[in-house]
């Protein structure tokens, strides 16, 4: 029997909305308030999504231990409480929550090894959310 | 094809065991879960049915009979019940998130009628919940 298990996590982070290789108007016309020098912060709801057949012996699809232990220490640990801008993920892309979203797909994607990974979806506020599933359709 | 959600919450308590298992495996597994005495959580339920709207309805399904189905299956059987010891599936299954999916599905499908069961998502707390589909 297939299961879908989803979790979802919270962590702060700040980030400026700009891109180097176009003027500061255009910065400024595309990304408005976002595009303040000085940056603003969000509180970031992470859902993974991971999926599997339920294994007999324990009823689970993956040990939650294992996917709170690795989405804690290689996402949580290391986006919460920083300055996105500044870290080496975006140092060539903008941190808008899109490619965050893809960042953090493929953070788990080579890393977590329990459960086939099936999506990332974050909100970046209660109004917007966004999702990948590594270029999959998503299923509702 | 319209997809109509319902949502229910129900209360229960649950431990997870695997008598197979040795009891220091039972407590590496599965941790805080595995006290026999029990702990529990507030359930939320979302039952998602989808079908062809009724020219003369205008319904996927009628909500009244959805409601009585789920209360009769799931609620009446697992709400303000220790789900290892008063649920017949959980007697040799552990009462996790997943299987808990499953046989609520395994519950509602064959009592649908018009609607087709589409899917069903058992949230233990806001920030876990698991969705089963059916597939095998």
């Amino acid at each position: 029997m297939k299961a879908y298990l989803t979790r979802r996590y919270l962590f702060s982070a700040s980030h400026r909305l700009h891109t180097g290789d176009m003027p500061d108007e255009w910065n400024r016309e595309t990304y408005g308030k976002c595009n303040n020098p000085h940056g603003h912060g969000h509180n970031y709801q992470l859902e993974v999504t991971v999926s599997g057949p339920v294994d007999p012996k324990t009823g689970m699809v993956c040990n939650l231990v294992d996917l709170d232990g690795f989405v804690h220490s290689e996402i949580v640990e290391r986006f919460g409480h920083q300055n996105l801008n500044t870290l080496p993920e975006f140092a060539t892309e903008v941190p808008t929550t899109e490619n965050l979203c893809v960042v953090i797909y493929e953070i788990l994607r080579r890393g977590f090894r329990h459960a086939h990974l099936e999506r990332v979806r974050m909100e970046e506020t209660m109004m917007n959310s966004f999702a990948y599933a590594g270029g999959a359709a998503l299923r509702d | 094809m319209v997809y109509l959600t319902r949502k229910a919450e129900f209360a229960a308590s649950h431990y997870y065991h695997n008598p197979d298992f040795t009891p220091e495996q039972n407590r590496a597994i599965f941790g805080k879960c595995n006290n026999p005495n029990g702990h529990g959580h507030n359930y939320t339920l979302e039952v998602t049915v989808k079908g062809s709207v009724d020219p003369k309805s205008g319904f996927v399904v009628d909500l009244k009979q959805l409601k009585e189905v789920m209360n009769r299956e799931v609620l009446d059987a697992m709400d303000h019940r220790f789900l290892n010891k008063e649920v017949p599936e959980f007697a040799t299954q552990i009462p996790t998130t997943e299987n808990l999916a499953i046989a609520i599905w395994q519950r509602l499908a064959p009592k649908l009628k018009a609607a087709r069961l589409h899917r069903v998502r058992v949230y233990e707390t806001p920030d876990l919940f698991v969705d089963f589909y059916g597939e095998a």
